[in-house]
Parts: C-alpha cells; structure tokens; sequence
C-alpha cells in the first residue's frame, strides 16, 4: 500500500475547506514530492469548484486556475502531488465520477467526508494504472505528521 | 522556449519534467518533444492525430484551445507550454489536427 504523508497544518486545512464550503463540495490541489511508497505533500492550494453552481455533487478545477497552480507549485520547487475534494452528506469514498474525472495517474487524490457541516472522515486513494482505459483507485495509508492514521479512513 | 510535463507524464519522457527546445510554434514544438520521446506521442495524440482528450496545453499560462492560432500559434524563446491532464470527465478536443506531431 503507497503512503500518503501529510503535515499537520495541511491536514487541518483541508478540514476547514471542506467545512466552510458545505453544504458544497470544496476542491484544491496538494503540492509536494514524491516520497518513499509516495507523497510528501508540504501545501494544500485551494481552488474555486467550477461546477458549484450548476451540480452540487461535483467538482472541477478550471483549466486556467489549473495552470496557475501547476505554475505555483513549479515556482514552489514543487509537484502537484494530487487533489482533494469533499463529499457533503457522503462517505469518503471515490465515485464513478471521481473516477471518470482524474487523469493524473500517479498522483493522490483525497476525499473528505463532511456531515452536518463537520468533517469527519479523510480517505487518499493513488490513481493507478498507466492508461486511461485501465486506470483505477487503490486505498492508501494517509500519514498526518508523525502518525499512522490507515490504512484505510481516518476520523477526523 | 521551454515545456514543462507534470509527474504523470514524466514516464513517458526519460522521467524528465522540464525541455527548452528552439520552435516556431506549438506544433513544431510539439513534434520535436514527440520526436525525442517518441512513447509520449500515444500520450498527447489519439490515433486519428487530435491532441488527446484527457490532457490540456497552456502557453504561458493560457489555453491553447482560446488562442486565435491554437497550436499554429508561434512562439518565442521565453515562452513557456505546459502539458497538463484535465480534472474533468468530458474534456472538449482540439479543434485542429496534429498531422505534423502525429
């Protein structure tokens, strides 16, 4: 099982996120370098949900805005490690549609679930695979500071 | 001008993530990168030669699918092209071929 590391400061920043844009889905990118069995993500950059407003149980980074963070993270010395997302009302777990919308195989891709306007749990999955047609979610173990919460989900 | 490739695309590049190439446009840009690691081509092209679906360029930060030239757009030595996948499920192809860099 690969290992996703997180510092404490970023985990509880995604929290927050999560928890002010409920009853919405919030979205961001996680910038870091890749680690033993991993990423070590060292930044959370949050992004506008550019599909707030026409489906609540949905999210998309702009084009544009994913740019602008792939310039930021290269002027950080960083990667984009992978991305975060909430699921209001339900579990940590990816959909069909997490899965039809990642295409950065390799790369993190965090849920957190949020209920009743609290976060609750965080679950990292790795996109795996090396083509789209085969590309798929494995569970990792998330790592916050200098302990294991995994595998598997993490109360929060 | 320079190309940068994120992690996902790296395999497919001698693990490289950054290129300065002398070109006169995206495409020819495009076609040189495509030339030195050749098993990027299935990565940014489909068969039929448009740019893939699932990945998304931007010239200084703009979206080569907004610019009046698309990728017959000419560039300069300072330019930067990053080659990025999408965060979407239904992303919108180039509207233009890629015979060149096919």
């Amino acid at each position: 099982m690969t290992v996703l590391r997180l510092p404490a400061a970023v985990y509880q920043a995604l929290r927050a996120h999560a928890e002010e844009t409920y009853p919405a889905e919030c979205c961001g990118a996680l910038f870091g370098l890749p680690a033993a069995e991993g990423w070590q993500v060292h930044a959370a950059v949050r992004a506008a949900n550019a599909c707030a407003a026409l489906a609540p149980n949905r999210y998309e980074i702009a084009p544009a805005e994913l740019a602008g963070l792939a310039r930021d993270a290269r002027r950080r010395g960083l990667e984009i490690a992978g991305f975060y997302h909430s699921h209001p009302g339900r579990p940590a777990q990816w959909s069909a549609t997490d899965l039809a919308e990642a295409h950065w195989i390799g790369c993190s891709y965090v849920i957190l679930s949020v209920e009743r306007g609290k976060a609750v749990t965080m679950q990292a999955f790795l996109l795996a695979g090396t083509l789209e047609e085969e590309k798929h979610f494995e569970t990792q173990a998330l790592l916050v500071e200098d302990f294991s919460i995994g595998p598997g989900a993490s109360r929060v | 001008m320079m190309i940068f490739l994120p992690s996902p695309l790296r395999p497919y590049a001698g693990g490289q993530g950054a290129f300065e190439l002398d070109a006169d446009t995206i495409a020819d840009a495009l076609g040189q990168l495509t030339q030195i690691h050749r098993d990027l081509r299935s990565r940014l092209f489909q068969e039929d030669g448009q740019f893939s679906a699932f990945v998304n360029l931007y010239l200084n930060g703009e979206d080569v699918r907004r610019l009046p030239g698309k990728e017959a757009t000419a560039v300069k030595s300072t330019d930067t092209l990053s080659i990025l996948p999408t965060t979407d499920e239904a992303p919108q192809p180039l509207a233009t071929g890629h015979e060149s860099a096919h």
